[in-house]
């Protein structure tokens, strides 16, 4: 044991100094910050689009003193609902009254106001024109409005306000919201770094430095090794990132939506998010790891990328689907199961008390990360390290993922 | 050419168990349908230099990976250093690939550090080693340059230089003169003679016989998977007969009674192997029955000559061709 760990230490010590310090990094560390700055960019245009497409207008073809109603009741409504939930309402000349004039209003083309909707007549016999979908959507805050405006100012009813800490409802849905987050960033983390892994073996087998190593070490140490460099890497990764984050939170001032207290309590919880991301990392690039082993060339790694992500996707789906279904067979299954365990038991972390399902749930994956290091390091050593006339060169993949030695 | 038929045979009674560096017996490995080592033997003793000869494809590689544990022998076993795990003595071997591999990236003296420490070897010792090493072989100017930056020559001697970095107590070089010019090959040579006169056992592969003949006293020939011959160099000399080129001024008489059965004469020389009755009894009878000899020479065979006959029809043609595409 201790050889082994000696051994992944200098595989470990190497893979990790090439990564850090190569110009690649740079742009590894950068990588994730352009999506922001594109979502941010697109956010902006679309809040706006989405502002103008939520603010509809509704032309006011009704005599003066019933326009300046509505008008003073439109206002008092959005005082009290919130001015995003009602529509615009822009009184017009009394020349558009007519049908004819009502209908040119709604289709002025471009360069037209875009009204959505004309309300003409009175306040006793109004008439409200629009499209049957913008009808529905409209009629009863119009209905609303109009009422106001027959009845003068709108009545405000006295509500007495008594404020309570928590409820089991509010507290069950903030921890919900808690555990999805929690487990969609450790899902991203995992997906963003878990992968690299794939092509971790193609330079030791394009260099033909693979036959020194599998003479000097342990092929398990190689892959330990491999697996932890990588790790260790990620949390730079994870380290910077977070890092510039909270430095924009500061220097903008932004604030970040309050999450519920996740049930095991905030620090505990960052504990065990830290433990669960090793553990998915750990079991995913293992996994991975095996897989690109047997890939002989980058363009097979490429060809694998694409079925592996959908793995991920997988796992992350049933961990994510279990998420409301705390001690249900579906959610027993997805802490069961190793490659969705961690992003189950981070959600349970949110959501439950008990401390002891972590420390079995953690014992659980370490033990299948050991499985299946062993598991792809005899097959990487059977279907890989092989020399002479190998016929399974010319096989694909799969292939020689599965393929026996036949017995002498 | 003929060659005496006695088995092909290691001769483990001459070391015992504790002498021997390697002792592997009956090693088999298939690739699928295709056997690449059939009941391979091997004994090498401690601080030989010891030579595996045999053609592309005979199996060579195959042996000594297996030798280093590097793969699984489907049936057999081998003793490395005393222990039938190699893995667990990794950190007394050292072993250059016949594919040389170098992370590009990596520092010269870096590269040959690193390989000290697979080996268990401290880095920081490592590199000074590595350092005194690269200067002992005037490549100090080359000490901080990146492996990519290298030629292949001084890249290969950086790889070779990883191999005994940690002072290993046996080194296993896989065509370890393929891609040398001369000089290096002789500078590689003069480095193998230096570890086994500091009590070193190496063992190399080849197929280029020279390099044999000079430096080792054991060679094991593998042919098809098989050892047709392992032992003293000597002795796989003497398993041909000497040759005999004979001049003579007479074509015929009673002395022709003396050559083998069916020498044919070529002008007027004569080869034929060396009949059983020997050389001086051969003399006698061309003298006394006045062949008239012009010139005589008995030459001994050289190792190439053991090696072609052993090895087989097949084996000679391969390393034929080889030669023709080295000139090439």
């Amino acid at each position: 044991m201790k050889r082994l760990i000696l051994a992944s230490w200098v595989i470990a010590r190497r893979d990790f100094v090439a990564v850090i310090f190569s110009k690649s990094f740079i742009f590894f560390l950068l990588g994730p910050f352009f999506p922001i700055l594109i979502g941010l960019a697109a956010g902006g245009v679309g809040s706006q689009v989405a502002k103008d497409i939520n603010q509809p207008i509704i032309a006011i073809v009704m005599a003066q003193p019933e326009t300046g109603a509505l008008i003073t009741a439109h206002h008092a409504l959005a005082d009290q609902l919130g001015s995003s939930s009602m529509p615009i309402l822009e009184p017009l000349a009394d020349r558009d009254r007519d049908d004819a004039g009502v209908s040119q209003l709604l289709n002025q083309g471009n360069g037209g106001k875009n009204y959505i909707g004309v309300l003409s007549g009175s306040l006793d016999h109004p008439h409200f024109t629009a499209t049957s979908a913008d009808i529905q959507r409209w009629q009863g805050t119009v209905r609303l409005i109009l009422q106001h405006a027959r009845d003068g100012q709108a009545k405000s009813v006295l509500l007495t306000l008594t404020n309570v800490k928590a409820s089991d409802g509010a507290r069950n849905t903030s921890r919900l919201v808690t555990a999805q987050l929690s487990q969609m960033i450790l899902f991203l983390l995992t997906m963003l770094l878990a992968g690299m892994v794939l092509s971790n073996l193609v330079e030791e087998k394009t260099n033909k430095i693979i036959e020194i190593l599998a003479a000097s070490v342990p092929i398990d140490a190689i892959f330990l090794g491999k697996l932890f460099a990588m790790l260790g890497m990620a949390f730079i990764g994870i380290s910077v990132w977070f890092g510039a984050g909270a430095m924009a939170v500061l220097m903008t001032g932004a604030h970040l939506p309050v999450l519920a207290t996740p049930a095991v309590g905030w620090p505990l919880f960052f504990v065990l998010a830290i433990a669960y991301f090793n553990m998915a990392y750990l079991l995913l690039g293992s996994l991975f790891l095996g897989i690109g082993g047997m890939a002989s060339s980058v363009r097979e790694v490429q060809t694998l990328s694409m079925p592996v992500t959908m793995a991920q996707l997988l796992f992350f789906f049933l961990a994510s689907f279990a998420v409301t279904k705390t001690g249900e067979p579906i959610e027993i299954f997805a802490v069961l199961f190793p490659f969705s365990s961690p992003f189950a038991m981070l959600a349970r972390a949110a959501q439950e008390v008990a401390l002891w399902p972590h420390v079995l749930a953690l014992l659980w994956q370490v033990m299948w990360t050991g499985l299946i290091i062993r598991i792809g390091a005899r097959l990487f050593r059977r279907n890989v390290l092989k020399s002479g006339r190998m016929r399974a060169r010319r096989r694909g993949v799969l292939a020689r993922l599965f393929k026996r030695n036949r017995p002498v | 050419m003929t060659v005496e038929t006695s088995a092909p045979t290691a001769d483990p009674s001459t070391a015992s168990l504790g002498d021997l560096a390697i002792d592997a017996r009956g090693l088999v490995k298939n690739f699928d349908d295709f056997r690449a080592v059939d009941g391979v033997d091997l004994q090498v003793r401690t601080g030989s230099i010891f030579g595996i000869l045999g053609p592309n494809g005979a199996g060579k590689t195959t042996i000594l990976r297996m030798l280093l544990g590097i793969i699984e022998p489907d049936l057999g076993r081998r003793i490395i250093l005393g222990s039938e795990n190699p893995l667990k003595v990794a950190q007394h071997v050292g072993y250059l690939p016949e594919e040389r591999g170098l992370y590009p990236g990596m520092k010269a003296f870096e590269a040959i550090a690193f390989m000290g420490a697979l080996r268990g070897l401290p880095l920081k010792e490592g590199r000074r080693r590595a350092r005194s090493l690269m200067e002992e072989q005037g490549l100090g100017y080359a000490m901080e340059r990146q492996i990519r930056q290298l030629s292949k020559g001084m890249a290969q001697t950086v790889q070779l230089l990883g191999t005994i970095v940690h002072q290993p107590r046996l080194i296993v070089l896989d065509e370890p003169f393929s891609g040398l010019d001369a000089l290096n090959q002789q500078k590689l040579e003069r480095m193998i003679r230096a570890q086994a006169d500091a009590g070193v056992t190496v063992i190399f592969s080849t197929h280029v016989i020279a390099h044999a003949e000079r430096l080792c006293e054991e060679i094991a020939i593998i042919a098809g998977g098989k050892v047709p011959f392992h032992g003293k160099v000597e002795t796989a000399r003497d398993r041909l007969r000497p040759q005999v080129r004979l001049e003579t001024r007479d074509l015929d008489g009673p002395w022709r009674a003396a050559l083998p059965v069916g020498t044919l004469p070529d002008g007027h020389y004569w080869h034929f192997t060396l009949p059983d009755i020997g050389v001086e009894p051969l003399l006698r009878a061309l003298i006394e029955g006045n062949a008239g000899i012009l010139s005589l020479s008995i030459e001994r065979p050289g190792l190439h000559d053991a090696f072609v006959a052993i090895a087989g029809e097949a084996a000679a043609a391969e390393l034929a061709r080889e030669r023709d595409e080295k000139i090439l």
